[in-house]
């Protein structure tokens, strides 16, 4: 790839190859009585992907817009590469930033549309061409370089987006729901290549989706945001395996919700005791957030024992490809889910009885009483 | 492929047994769908195509039956040809008035909510003034700045005379009597353009380095300019076939070219000369063509941009 820009053509701080570290300090944002962030704070490492996880209407989106400059904090600081850049306008800031929706110019070639930052800054016709280029070439759209938008699928337009924001050397990318329009084949093939193009130019980003999926698969952390905060900023690894919160663990990834008595730190579920993560519970009746694949299964021989664990009856069996997923009702009436190798759970039929039990890994648990 | 081909040779004689079977009689079935148009053909060829096609031919009608160019030569000659350029001059200084200040009051509606109660009065007064033409308008401006109109009046009353009861009834007077139904049309034929533009093209001009006048000469103006320019044809070929209005402001004399018309087929003196009334009208559909041909072009480029 070319990199012939003159760092007066990109602005100051520009990214050659390399991030800069991004500081949200206690953003505050609201829209008349809602309140869109209330006092979110992030620190992204230079050359870091941080993807904003939550539901509709949590304030990840209003994060983004207002580093990118679109929208003005109530309150609070937005430093990037050290410079505080919260007063600046979206213009001035050399952020590059795709859009949920298709925002190709339509006037436009795809390169056009890459050069078309450049062709702002004042870079020469020539270097202009070259660097257009070069980014369609990473994208891999060469070959459709005088298309127009409407010429190109959804997910070649979303690259072609891609490369009009990496071609002005951006400080910092900023990504907002970029595949949520695309069918669910071409997101994942184009879900992989952002992060393959992220790694290799090294911009730090920062990417905004309601996919669980999405996020745990391609950024370095992943922040789980609830009513303007954060819930819990951490590895893909971390949020899925120790989630902060029963807010965390319900969100991400599937969660069973059993009951159990809480005492002296650990919780009582399904006959086996288990260690707490997160915050500390009161000793009392509590909800354990249980994934599914830590569900165990045992086929009842009838001959009950010691062993742990309650007696349940197989309701349905989801076959899901290699894993398959076996709801199972228990004599409470109450349900849990379990996953398992679809080999394995050949040996757990439908209208099976079998004895359910939990690994002993820590889990998050909510008192019996309070929201999840 | 043995017992493909076994298969096949088994299966020719059922089904041609099954051709066979069919009913011969009538030979292929119509497809029915068309009926559905029927209608609309019909109108379209009773009131549109006909009437036509008795204009194109007459006007190479002459009045003895014979054929002849007389008629079209005669459009290029001295008052009948300077009625059309007056209905040019007329129907392009209204059209561009009814563009601009069309244009930039659909862009204050769309500036507001698209869902607020201004934008739907303003749309639905414009959907009544666009149609809003002949007798009625011609009164509303006769007794408002015409000879005695009030507006006249108050101002004669103060020693300033306005002098409408002149210039209401030529080229400035009609323009601003026709700017009347063309500014509210350009608003509802603009108004989908305007709402076609995405604020992400803004935004996306704005991370990418740019102002609001980047915006407006490299982004919006290019992708508005041909919708603009259809809007404006369409208010051209609008205000070159109205007759109405201008029939009820000027009693006298053939100041644009549907004027002439009226004067040839219906003189009260007797001189009816249909040739030339079919060849007056000959140069208006030509013309009106031309320029809905332009719109058809232009509207099929910005449509492409606006999906």
């Amino acid at each position: 790839m070319t990199q012939s820009m003159t760092d007066a053509a990109v602005g100051p701080g520009a990214a050659s190859g390399q991030g800069v570290e991004v500081r949200l300090e206690d953003l505050r944002r609201e829209y008349g009585p809602v309140i869109a962030l209330d006092g979110l704070s992030l620190t992204m490492a230079p050359g870091e992907m941080v993807a904003l996880l939550g539901p509709s209407g949590c304030g990840k989106t209003s994060a983004l817009r207002l580093v990118a400059g679109l929208e003005e904090a109530d309150a609070g600081r937005i430093v990037v590469g050290g410079h505080d850049v919260t007063s600046l306008s979206a213009n001035k800031r050399g952020m590059g930033m795709v859009f949920q929706a298709y925002s190709l110019f339509p006037h436009m070639t795809a390169r056009q549309n890459v050069a078309f930052g450049l062709r702002l800054r004042g870079v020469k016709d020539s270097d202009r061409k070259r660097r257009a280029g070069d980014m369609l070439e990473l994208v891999g759209l060469s070959a459709q370089a005088d298309r127009f938008a409407h010429q190109m699928s959804g997910g070649q337009q979303q690259r072609v987006a891609l490369a009009r924001a990496l071609a002005i050397q951006p400080q910092v990318l900023l990504l907002d729901e970029p595949l949520s329009a695309l069918d669910a084949k071409v997101r994942v093939q184009l879900r992989d290549e952002i992060r393959r193009i992220q790694l290799e130019v090294g911009t730090t980003t920062l990417f905004v989706t309601h996919d669980q999926e999405e996020a745990l698969a391609i950024a370095d952390r992943v922040g789980v945001m609830r009513a303007g905060r954060l819930e819990q900023l951490a590895s893909p690894t971390d949020v899925y395996a120790r989630p902060a919160s029963a807010f965390v663990a319900e969100f991400v990834g599937l969660t069973n919700k059993i009951s159990g008595p809480v005492q002296g730190g650990r919780v009582q579920v399904l006959g086996t005791s288990v260690a707490i993560v997160g915050t500390a519970v009161p000793d009392g009746p509590a909800t354990a957030m249980v994934r599914p694949e830590a569900i165990v299964l045992t086929t009842d021989d009838g001959a009950g024992g010691d062993a742990p664990g309650e007696l349940g009856t197989v309701l349905a069996v989801s076959f899901l490809g290699a894993i398959s997923r076996i709801t199972i009702t228990l004599p409470n009436g109450g349900s849990v889910i379990a996953q398992l190798p679809t080999s394995v759970a050949a040996e757990f039929p439908a209208g099976s009885s079998v004895r359910v039990s939990v690994r002993p890994d820590p889990v998050p648990v909510a008192p019996a009483d309070s929201p999840s | 492929m043995a017992a493909a081909a076994q298969s096949a040779a088994a299966g020719s004689p059922d089904i041609s047994t099954a051709v066979d079977a069919r009913p011969r009689k009538g030979g292929r079935r119509l497809p029915l769908a068309w009926l559905g148009a029927l209608p609309f053909l019909a109108y379209v060829g009773i009131f549109l195509i006909l009437p036509t096609g008795i204009v194109v031919v007459g006007a190479f009608v002459g009045p003895k039956g014979g054929v002849t160019l007389e008629n079209v030569k005669t459009i290029f000659q001295g008052f009948v040809f300077d009625s059309f350029v007056k209905s040019i001059e007329l129907s392009a200084a209204s059209s561009i008035i009814g563009a601009v200040f069309g244009a930039l009051l659909a862009y204050a509606i769309v500036s507001g909510h698209p869902d607020s109660t201004l934008r739907r009065i303003v749309t639905s007064a414009c959907g009544v003034l666009a149609q809003f033409g002949g007798v009625t308008l011609a009164f509303a401006f006769i007794a408002t700045i015409g000879g005695e109109g009030l507006i006249t009046v108050f101002f004669a009353d103060h020693g300033i005379d306005i002098g409408s009861n002149v210039w209401l009834f030529e080229l400035p007077g009609l323009t601003l009597v026709y700017s009347y139904f063309q500014i509210p049309l350009m608003v509802l034929v603009f108004l989908p353009a305007l709402d076609g533009i995405k604020p992400q093209w803004r935004e996306a001009t704005d991370t990418l380095g740019g102002t609001g006048w980047h915006y407006w000469r490299h982004v919006a103006a290019p992708i508005l300019w041909p919708s603009f320019l259809g809007a404006a044809l369409l208010l051209f070929a609008n205000a070159f076939s109205a007759y109405a209005t201008v029939a009820a402001l000027v009693s006298q004399g053939g100041i644009i070219v549907p004027l002439q018309i009226a004067n040839a087929l219906t003189s009260e003196t007797g001189a009816v000369d249909a040739g030339l009334g079919k060849a007056l009208a000959l140069g208006m559909v030509v013309i009106v063509a031309l320029v809905m041909t332009g719109y058809a072009l232009l509207q099929r480029k910005s449509a492409k941009w606006q999906r």
